[in-house]
């Protein structure tokens, strides 16, 4: 493909007079794109600076994060083992992670009970726990730790899985956890794949069993409690799970779903007659037409987080404050598309209607909503759809919902698996309710305007 | 009994037409059973969902409502010129040493004599944060959305996993985003824009990739006749049509994303919003209404100057149907 172009003087002129606007272009044509692409750098490279990146990326906790997003997956058991009297007590720290009494096979006593030995993954991997040393195995290899009244120490050799910090060791076994060995205590942190106890907390009976098993106490076991089946008690015991709080959680759900369904439902319900009012060609009056735009403008323009602060100190925290956010920023954007799509009908269908005698009102409902109506279903499942998403996020000041549930998870820096949980919960729904909406939508607009 | 009716008033009409009347007349009637069931089944969601947020609610709605402008009462700043104080970081009068009426120590000195009062610096923020996650979330949605058109891509796998990404992108709660980055950044606008790019990511991606399915393939054939690789084909074929449009939807989405990063602010990612929530957590009458009255006028002032340099880009169409999928 190596021809040369030629072009004799006079078609070139020919081309050069016939297409103008292809040859002359102005200054702005030509350069503008490249113009504003070098602006928007130069603006990026400002906000680079004033924005501290690099600082702030220097400074942030990357271990931090790296253990938060292990949390989303796995799990932490957190004993602390004790020295007291000569003795290595286990402790448990937060969320009752196993029952009293519980048969651990990562953490068991010693056959002649002087220690405990907690494997981390296999048992080449573990530590040998007594109050005067702690023996660490790494790959097999043993590096002892001696434990002194006011400092545990290492030996000069130990690998870099090993740690001095002060007086104490830090020992890393990877994912499978880490321990700090200190003077009074070893704290244990052991990691497993998996949301542990996701279906019943330790409390519960059905703890420990596999899913068989709870299928078969389920439908042919002896009643584990008398005063009702066991199919109804597990479905409490899941409801009620201490450490995953199934049932708060779908109620929490329930009322984000809620707060987008009734918010944009009564927007539209009274968007609806307000944006006969507000459009040019129905209301002649253009004093109430400009009213009515303004006020829409004015319910727009305030933030539905406003909306949702207000309303939260007028009826508390809860889904009341949500719905009502919803729909007075509903309301305004709402009134202003309809009003728009009224504005845009066609005139013919309304004058027939007319030119027959009808009555004003029946002129409107055979004239105009036949044709905007499908425009206003369609708006109003698109505010529905993106109503859900924005109610999880105004629930996070305060206005209830999963938003909330969320932040609290979240401040507690250590509920990251729940996190995870309920944003899976909420992409689902999300996901849900988009395809219910585009669904709905294409009904409605007919498939070719979808 | 309409039959009969029908049959009665129309009874010139031949065979064949009455026919077809009466099928008119029976599927007339399907239709209403099927309107009035379906409102009925409407209503009764309606019923039990506000039943719901009612019982689920700390306060109950009718129990609230008689003290419901209580709080609009209290909060009440001291003088209407108090505002204007709290706005400009003047000093007040009715200074007590408390924090309510502390707005001097706020100023965010630029030189030794100009001063920022602190609400515009942390509105400037705020709109800083939504100005960059616009711009970084077009040019992500920019390069995904190619990708993801049927029109220009044939392999589906690229472009089923394309579509999923924005997806999970768009509906990824924000504040989760914001904050898992602000327990690991701490608090402040780096982690309310990264959460706002990635929704915005999703977001404008979806519209784009819409446009860009949209467009007429007629140049994309003329340069494929030619031997146009797909680049060259993309650059001169598809985005001379498409550019106008993404424009549009960019500015649409900077209004969007200037509330958002509000939101994102009062749940710990810096500028107007976090100060904004302390303000009313507090009770600080005159600070909220100043913060309030400054976030109206740059919302409006957004929207207008986005919606003037949109009819300037493409006319008037682009107004039609308002925010498209948030």
């Amino acid at each position: 493909m190596s021809s040369v172009l030629t072009l004799d003087t006079a078609e070139r002129n020919r081309l050069l007079t016939a297409y103008p606007d292809v040859f002359h272009r102005s200054f702005m044509q030509r350069w503008g794109l490249l113009l504003i692409s070098a602006a928007v750098l130069i603006y990026l490279g400002f906000c680079f600076a004033f924005f501290n990146v690099i600082p702030t990326f220097v400074n942030g906790n990357w271990d931090r994060a790296a253990i938060y997003v292990q949390d989303w997956y796995s799990w932490r058991a957190q004993p602390r083992l004790r020295f007291q009297n000569d003795q290595v007590v286990p402790q448990w720290t937060s969320r009752r992670q196993y029952p009293e009494g519980a048969d651990i096979d990562w953490l068991k006593p010693s056959a002649d009970g002087s220690r405990y030995i907690v494997t981390f993954g296999s048992d080449a991997d573990r530590l040998e726990v007594s109050p005067s040393r702690v023996d660490v195995y790494i790959d097999g290899k043993l590096y002892p730790v001696t434990i002194t009244r006011d400092r545990a120490s290492m030996l000069a050799n130990a690998p870099a899985q090993m740690h001095q910090d002060d007086n104490k060791v830090n020992v890393y076994y990877g994912f499978a956890g880490q321990a700090e060995i200190r003077t009074s205590q070893v704290y244990v942190q052991r990691r497993f794949l998996g949301w542990a106890n996701f279906f019943f907390d330790t409390q519960s009976p059905f703890w420990g069993h596999s899913l068989p098993e709870v299928i078969g106490l389920i439908f042919s076991g002896e009643r584990l409690d008398a005063n009702q089946s066991n199919a109804s008690l597990a479905f409490d015991n899941f409801l009620n799970n201490a450490s995953w709080q199934h049932g708060d959680i779908l109620s929490k759900l329930m009322q984000t779903l809620v707060m987008a369904f009734v918010g944009t439902l009564f927007g539209t319900l009274v968007a609806f007659p307000l944006a006969f009012i507000g459009a040019r060609n129905i209301m002649r009056s253009r004093a109430v037409n400009w009213g009515t735009k303004r006020l829409f403008d004015f319910l727009r323009s305030i933030d539905m987080l406003i909306w949702a602060l207000f309303f939260t100190r007028a009826f508390g925290p809860g889904p009341l404050p949500g719905i009502a956010a919803i729909f007075c920023t509903d309301t305004g954007a709402l009134g202003k598309v309809y009003a728009e799509a009224l504005e845009n009908i066609d005139d013919k269908q309304r004058e027939g209607v007319k030119s027959v005698g009808a009555a004003p009102v029946a002129v409107q409902r055979f004239g105009v909503i036949p044709q905007v109506l499908p425009v206003f279903i369609s708006q109003s499942l698109y505010f529905w759809e993106s109503n859900t998403r924005s109610a999880t996020v105004i629930g996070a000041v305060g206005a209830g919902g999963i938003g909330l549930k969320l932040l609290e998870s979240m401040k507690t820096n250590s509920d990251w698996d729940k996190v995870a949980y309920m944003v899976l919960l909420i992409l689902l729904v999300v996901f849900a309710f988009d395809n219910l909406s585009n669904a709905l939508r294409s009904r409605v607009m007919g498939k070719k305007n979808h | 009994m309409a039959h009969s009716a029908g049959a009665n008033s129309l009874n010139g009409l031949q065979e064949s037409s009455r026919t077809i009347l009466d099928n008119y007349q029976s599927q007339v009637r399907t239709r209403r059973i099927y309107t009035i069931v379906s409102i009925v089944v409407f209503v009764i969601i309606l019923g039990a969902s506000l039943d719901f947020a009612n019982s689920a609610n700390s306060g109950k709605f009718f129990e609230r409502l008689p003290y419901f402008f209580d709080f609009m009462k209290s909060f009440v700043p001291d003088s209407p010129l108090e505002i204007f104080r709290a706005m400009f970081d003047l000093p007040s009068p009715f200074s007590d040493g408390s924090i309510k009426y502390d707005y001097t120590s706020d100023r965010v000195w630029i030189t030794d004599s100009f001063y920022i009062p602190n609400f515009f610096y942390q509105l400037a923020i705020t709109l800083n944060i939504a100005i960059v996650s616009t711009i970084l979330g077009a040019s992500g949605a920019f390069m995904l959305c190619f990708f993801a058109s049927t029109n220009l891509v044939g392999a589906g796998v690229t472009r089923w996993i394309v579509r999923r990404i924005m997806e999970i992108m768009r509906a990824f709660p924000e504040i989760v985003i914001a904050g898992l980055l602000a327990a690991i950044l701490s608090i402040g606008p780096i982690s309310a824009i990264i959460a706002v790019w990635v929704h915005t990511v999703g977001a404008l991606g979806k519209l784009f990739f819409e446009v860009v399915e949209n467009a007429d393939m007629k140049p994309d054939e003329g340069l494929r006749a030619v031997g146009a690789g797909w680049i060259e084909r993309v650059r001169f074929a598809i985005l001379p049509q498409v550019l106008p449009n993404f424009v549009s939807y960019t500015l649409l989405r900077t209004e969007i994303n200037v509330r958002a990063s509000t939101i994102i602010g009062a749940v710990g990612g810096g500028g107007i919003g976090e100060v904004f929530s302390l303000s009313i957590g507090r009770d600080h009458a005159a600070k909220t209404y100043a913060i309030i009255i400054l976030l109206l006028i740059t919302v409006i002032c957004v929207d207008q100057f986005s919606a003037w340099l949109r009819r300037r880009l493409i006319g008037k169409q682009s107004f039609e149907f308002g925010r498209g999928a948030a």
